[in-house]
């Protein structure tokens, strides 16, 4: 733990705190169907062009059914898309390496995992995807659902600003407004930047190149479907490969890395997502791809304190969002810093810490961080192998996303995620201070109750449920490569990242069968859509009331004690769920580790 | 009925309540409680367990004996808060004999048993005898003894028309004869009502409590499934979990605490409104008191002691002071007022002047009218008074009378006025024919100690708007020397009304005091009505309480009853949750122990052994109900200290104490189970 690392560590939150605000009221502009961009000229025309090709009315607002039904049909309709381009791969242009189709099961994951902002990745992409599909089913989905995820928490603080109304905005202009004034023209600038800094953007074949020095791997056996041959005990059967030459990957990688990062999507190009030196070439392209997973949602915040004029509640929000982040980073820093005791009585270890499935550039801080972010916000994009942490290390990864992705959170969800404690500490501690709970004038009653605790109870379902059915199934135990608490950390990993729609892995599991396919899409599809009709139904009933006026008795959502009271409520009522699991999982391991044993 | 609240540990309360803990065992009545319900499934599946458990026999009935506990404690803390209210009903009940009425049937007078009396029914009552039913005086005045229900033995005057005209049954004439419409019949009246309330027998659930239960049901169904996929995590740990051990840490980890203290919290909360001598009509209107950030105050009675009072006259020029006060106390004879009282008061001690044995001769005295505003007298010119009339009221009234006659109002007059208005008196003009005598200075005295009240008040949150007849200026000068927050001036009943629905528009909760027919309207579209016991049925059927002791001040114990119960119901959530951070650590690293004995750093209260950990954190999670009952029942304290201080405040507590206590008590129960060796 160097002064450099805390050094950066400064500069990463100051950086985060100095684009807050800016990005907060850009947002403003953009969320507002007649806000006013300095991209009016160009972009205006363009918009009011896709309005009359679709059909939108865009002074019409919806109520939070219609807005809801409409985010349901354009998400399954971009699911089915996506879905058609991946199966029709082989019959489609853009393919110089003559890409097969997908599975069926394989395709359903993918297409269910784009939709969501998962991007969870099954396969490799450089030995998947063709250019096409990169570029049209994937990306499209790394705009459109960054862009739904934001309007949907738009439409909730719109519920919780207004009062006396049933609408909540226009699904349609909200999606086209976000893609158009916000996430196209930051991408195109950010991509400019990363391909600066030596990310690569073409559609060339890939390349070959002799290695020097021919390396033996081993790798998991696949038919020709490209699904794993197993055994008869239902692992999957090993196969030795020597490599004499290495195919250099080629290809429109920064246009994608861009969006991918700002839109908390993290579906890497190629399978080393953010750890190949392509895809995040430098120092500066690591830190520039940190800030920007965190900037949109960071701004939400902003957002929030502005449309309810309360802009002390937006940062208290901001800070208990900085509090759990602040103390995942250190924890898991430390943890990585310290490494593994068995590594270094056996004399092995790295001097700066557990280096392990780490790459050298980025080191312990720099991967330490990026874990943190990426599982923070829900962008899964990562630059180490979250499986090779130290126990701890891993936990803290696991344990960000098992809390609902709410620090900072995936863009648009996060905000809407961290909302729901919001209402369930304020429902809570409010009844202390002698009134029916308020959120800004507005009572938490029963029904709101109902449907905060239904999001949070669509968390623990999915993530307990299926990855209890996982460790005692023979089909989840299949794709297990290790054994003891670890696997069950795979397992737990898997089944949260997916219903997080996080989309990082810890690796050491092979999914890409059609049980871990399905089972995960079905979590993602949980995850997101499942937790979204309940927050929107909030959001619908916290237009309609009334608004009571502050006062002295008046219960306060701004300051130390609203955000030591929302963090507890994270804490003892998100978390505690997961403990005993989690106990299981990484903490025995932890403590086996320190007597010696390893798995 | 009792103004103490029994004692907790009453042998009367307590020991019927421990009987009817075990008939609250019944699942149908169980099941309404999720979280108990859950305990009760997982106790019975713990007895089971008991007789087919191969190995620890011992460990498995105890905690079965335990978890039996943790459901019976509940069941009590909701059998003693129901036993409070039984005692009061019984006592209210000795009140509903059934009597025989005598009722006028034709102009006839039959008897008939006092059940069978029908609405509008008309019934007479003489001295000593019990009123038969609830209703409405329509002829003669008497005076009634309401102890029966207020428990105030002084008796109260009732009589036909005006504002107390309400009788209830029950209660008993002392002296005189009147006769009385029946406007409630049995089982429907105000005795009823309040039975009814005090046994919680049609106590419905209040918006607050229906919105916990659903968090707390929640929760439960959350740590099930948290216990229930243990199962399988344990199998693929080869740790297999043995069911008594599952069900002991989901019964520590759902919030029984809070789940088995909320129906009593609420009992409580209308119980001590009782004791007050208020009647809520429901639990809601008690959970509203809470809310209230407005508060309607009627000036008389509340802000000032009682009434205004004459204090100076004030002449006109090129008047003698004796002649305006002789003039004003002609004006007051007739006016049986205490402002019209207070005039004679005045004129007798300042002036020596005895009006009465002057207008006894020949005087035609005018009455007080809604349409003149004005009262007087009329002398016709015999036995020596001169012929004139002389009348005294409002300026503005006076001033029209004047317009009528032809007669002009001086300017040194006017300006009298508004210096006494401006010093929060009301002044009171008096004229003899057309010449303008004066103006008589009303003023009210304000309370002692309400300006502090009223500042305590606003700490909580809460707006006072002093209500009065008066004009804007005498108004505004009372306000100000009472402290309230805002007034209404010359306010009307339709007026009053209005406000209300602006208050409620604005997203308000108003709560406000009434006793007159006047005031129902008003009574029923405030979010807390609370009639006085003394004033008219229809305020209070208007209303959603019932002031017993007709104190309007009252209206401030109220809300901080319907607070304090809102806040012991969060304290105990936040409690009850903050409970599971210590029963993790006693529990899970127990459970583990066999299969991972480098799980001990966990076990941070260093517990003796798993089986004494687990067996400690389920006994303190039943003890800790029985430890709690008293402050259910008698709420957490409110301080009006503003809602930031009450939060801290209680979150250290309730928040920070809840983590921390278990940790205390569960180790000091761990050592004690294994220095008695009961596992």
């Amino acid at each position: 733990m160097e002064a450099a690392d805390w050094f950066q560590l400064v500069v990463y939150v100051a950086a985060l705190a100095a684009i807050t605000k800016p990005m907060g009221l850009y947002l403003m502009r953009v969320l507002d169907a007649n806000g006013r961009t300095w991209l009016d000229p160009l972009l205006r025309p363009l918009e009011r062009l896709t309005y009359r090709f679709v059909g939108v009315k865009p002074d019409c607002e919806q109520d939070w059914k219609q807005y809801t039904v409409a985010m349901l049909i354009f998400s399954l309709v971009s699911c089915l898309f996506t879905y058609a381009i991946l199966r029709l791969q082989h019959l489609l242009p853009l393919n110089p390496q003559g890409f097969g189709a997908l599975s069926p099961d394989l395709a359903f994951n993918t297409a269910v995992s784009f939709t969501t902002n998962t991007n969870w990745q099954s396969y490799s992409g450089e030995s998947t995807m063709s250019y096409l599909s990169q570029m049209v089913a994937l990306t499209l989905h790394n705009f459109t659902s960054a862009a739904t995820g934001i309007a949907l928490a738009a439409a909730l603080v719109r519920g919780i600003a207004r009062h006396s109304v049933k609408t909540l905005g226009n699904f349609w202009v909200d999606l086209v407004r976000v893609t158009y004034y916000l996430l196209l023209p930051i991408c195109l600038v950010f991509a400019v930047v990363l391909v600066s800094q030596g990310m690569i953007q073409n559609f060339k074949p890939y390349t070959t190149a002799k290695l020097v020095e021919p390396m033996k791997i081993s790798v998991a056996k696949v038919d020709q479907d490209g699904k794993p041959v197993t055994d008869k005990a239902g692992r999957p059967v090993m196969e030795t490969h020597t490599v004499t030459e290495q195919t250099i990957v080629q290809g429109p990688m920064a246009s994608q890395v861009a969006i991918k990062m700002l839109g908390t999507n993290g579906g890497g190009y190629v399978n080393a997502n953010a750890a190949h030196p392509f895809e995040n070439p430098t120092p500066l392209s690591n830190f520039l791809q940190m800030l920007s997973i965190f900037a949109i949602g960071s701004g939400l915040t902003y957002f929030l304190g502005r449309m309810v004029s309360n802009q002390a509640h937006g940062w208290s929000v901001w800070a208990a969002m900085m509090a759990l982040f602040l103390g995942g980073v250190l924890l898991c820093w430390h943890s990585e810093a310290a490494g593994n005791p068995i590594h270094q009585q056996l004399g092995v270890a790295a001097a700066d810490g557990n280096m392990e499935g780490k790459e050298v550039r980025f080191g312990v801080f720099n991967s330490a961080l990026f874990a943190t972010v990426t599982t923070d916000a829900s962008c899964g994009a990562v630059n180490a192998m979250h499986d090779s942490f130290t126990p701890l290390g891993g936990f803290v990864p696991l344990f960000n996303i098992q809390l609902g992705e709410i620090i900072v959170g995936g863009v648009g969800a996060g905000l809407y995620g961290m909302l729901v404690f919001v209402i369930l500490a304020v429902f809570i501690a409010g009844l202390m201070v002698g009134r029916t709970p308020e959120y800004l004038g507005k009572k938490i009653q029963s029904y709101e109750v109902k449907m905060a605790m239904l999001a949070l109870l669509v968390l623990a379902v999915s993530i307990l449920g299926f990855a209890a059915w996982a460790v005692v199934s023979s089909w989840g135990l299949a794709g297990l490569n290790n054994g003891g608490p670890h696997g069950l950390s795979e397992i737990l990993y898997a089944f949260s990242s997916a219903n997080g729609n996080n989309g990082s892995a810890f690796a050491g599991l092979t999914t890409n069968t059609p049980w871990w396919n399905t089972t995960l899409g079905l979590a993602m599809l949980t995850g997101r859509f499942l937790m979204i009709v309940p927050i929107m139904a909030l959001a619908g009933l916290l237009a309609r009331q009334k608004v009571s006026p502050p006062s002295a008795g008046t219960f306060p959502v701004a300051g130390g004690t609203f955000v030591g009271l929302l963090l507890g409520t994270i804490l003892l009522v998100g978390a505690l769920n997961f403990l005993p699991a989690l106990t299981l999982g990484p903490v025995v391991e932890h403590l086996l580790m320190l007597h010696g044993k390893l798995f | 009925m009792t103004a103490k609240p029994p004692s907790l540990l009453d042998w009367h309360i307590a020991a019927p309540a421990v009987g009817e803990s075990f008939k609250k065992l019944d699942p149908r009545r169980m099941f309404r409680n999720p979280v108990m319900f859950v305990t009760l499934i997982g106790a019975a599946l713990t007895t089971a367990a008991a007789f087919t458990a191969p190995a620890s026999r011992g460990f498995v009935i105890q905690l079965a004996v335990w978890l039996w506990f943790t459901v019976l404690f509940a069941n009590f803390a909701e059998a003693v808060a129901e036993g409070r209210g039984k005692a009061q009903a019984d006592s209210l009940r000795k009140a509903r004999k059934d009597t025989v009425a005598r009722r006028l049937h034709d102009g006839r007078e039959e008897p008939i048993p006092a059940p069978e009396l029908r609405q509008g029914d008309l019934v007479v009552c003489e001295a000593g005898d019990v009123i038969p039913a609830d209703g409405e005086v329509i002829e003669g005045i008497a005076s009634v003894d309401e102890a029966a229900i207020t428990g105030e033995s002084a008796p109260v005057i009732r009589e036909s028309g005006g504002d107390r005209c309400a009788v209830t049954g029950g209660t008993r004439v002392i002296s005189d004869r009147i006769v009385i419409r029946v406007t409630a019949e049995k089982g429907h009246g105000f005795l009823d009502r309040m039975i009814a309330m005090v046994e919680g027998a049609r106590r419905q659930k209040t918006p607050n409590e229906i919105a916990l239960t659903i968090l707390l049901a929640a929760l439960t169904f959350i740590f099930l499934l948290v216990c229930v996929t243990l199962k399988p995590f344990g199998i693929y740990s080869a740790t297999p979990f043995p069911l008594p051990v599952l069900v002991a840490l989901l019964v520590c980890l759902i919030p029984t605490t809070i789940g088995g203290l909320l129906s009593a919290i609420g009992i409580s909360g209308i119980d001590r409104l009782i004791r007050r001598n208020v009647m809520a009509t429901s639990g809601r209107a008690v959970e509203a008191a809470g809310d209230v950030d407005v508060l309607l105050l009627d000036k008389t009675g509340t802000i000032t002691l009682g009434n205004r009072m004459a204090t100076a006259f004030l002449p006109a020029p090129h008047v003698t002071p004796e002649r305006l006060a002789a003039a004003a106390q002609f004006a007051s004879l007739a006016d049986e007022t205490p402002e019209g009282r207070s005039i004679v008061v005045l004129a007798k001690q300042q002036f020596n002047l005895r009006g009465r044995e002057v207008a006894e001769q020949q005087a035609k005295f005018v009455p007080f009218t809604a349409q003149t505003r004005m009262s007087g007298v009329d002398f016709s010119g015999a036995n020596g008074h001169p012929p004139c009339a002389i009348r005294k009221g409002a300026a503005e009234a006076i001033r029209v009378y004047l317009d009528q006659l032809g007669g002009q109002f001086p300017a040194a007059v006017s300006q009298a006025v508004d210096e006494v208005a401006r010093a929060g008196g009301t002044p009171l003009v008096v004229v003899e024919d057309r010449d303008v005598l004066g103006v008589v200075q009303l003023k009210d005295v304000v309370k002692g100690g309400i300006k502090e009240r009223f500042a305590q008040l606003r700490a909580m949150g809460i707006r006072t708007v002093m209500i009065t007849g008066d004009n804007p200026l005498t108004a505004a000068a009372i306000a100000a020397e009472a402290g309230v927050d805002d007034f209404m001036a010359q306010a009307t009943p339709e007026a009053k009304l209005r406000r209300i629905r602006e208050e409620q528009a604005a997203g308000h909760l108003v709560a406000m005091t009434g006793d007159g027919t006047n005031d129902a309207p008003a009574l029923a579209q405030a979010d807390v009505g609370v009639a006085m016991n003394t004033g008219t049925q229809a305020a209070r059927e208007a209303g959603n309480m019932v002031d017993l002791d007709s104190n309007p001040t009252k209206l401030i114990d109220i809300v901080e009853i319907g607070k304090q119960m809102l806040i012991t119901r969060g304290a105990l959530t936040t409690f009850s949750i903050a409970n599971d951070v210590a029963k993790y650590f006693a529990i899970v690293p127990a459970m583990l122990m066999a299969t991972f004995p480098v799980i001990a750093p966990l076990n941070v209260m260093r517990l003796a052994s798993p089986e004494s950990a687990i067996l400690s954190a389920v006994i303190f999670n039943a003890l800790v109900i029985i430890a709690l009952i008293p402050l259910a029942l008698r709420g957490v304290a409110y301080k009006p200290i503003g809602a930031l201080a009450i939060l801290q405040r209680n979150l250290l507590i309730y928040g920070l104490g809840g983590v921390v206590i278990p940790f205390l008590g569960i180790k000091a129960i761990d050592v004690l189970v294994t220095a008695l060796k009961l596992v």
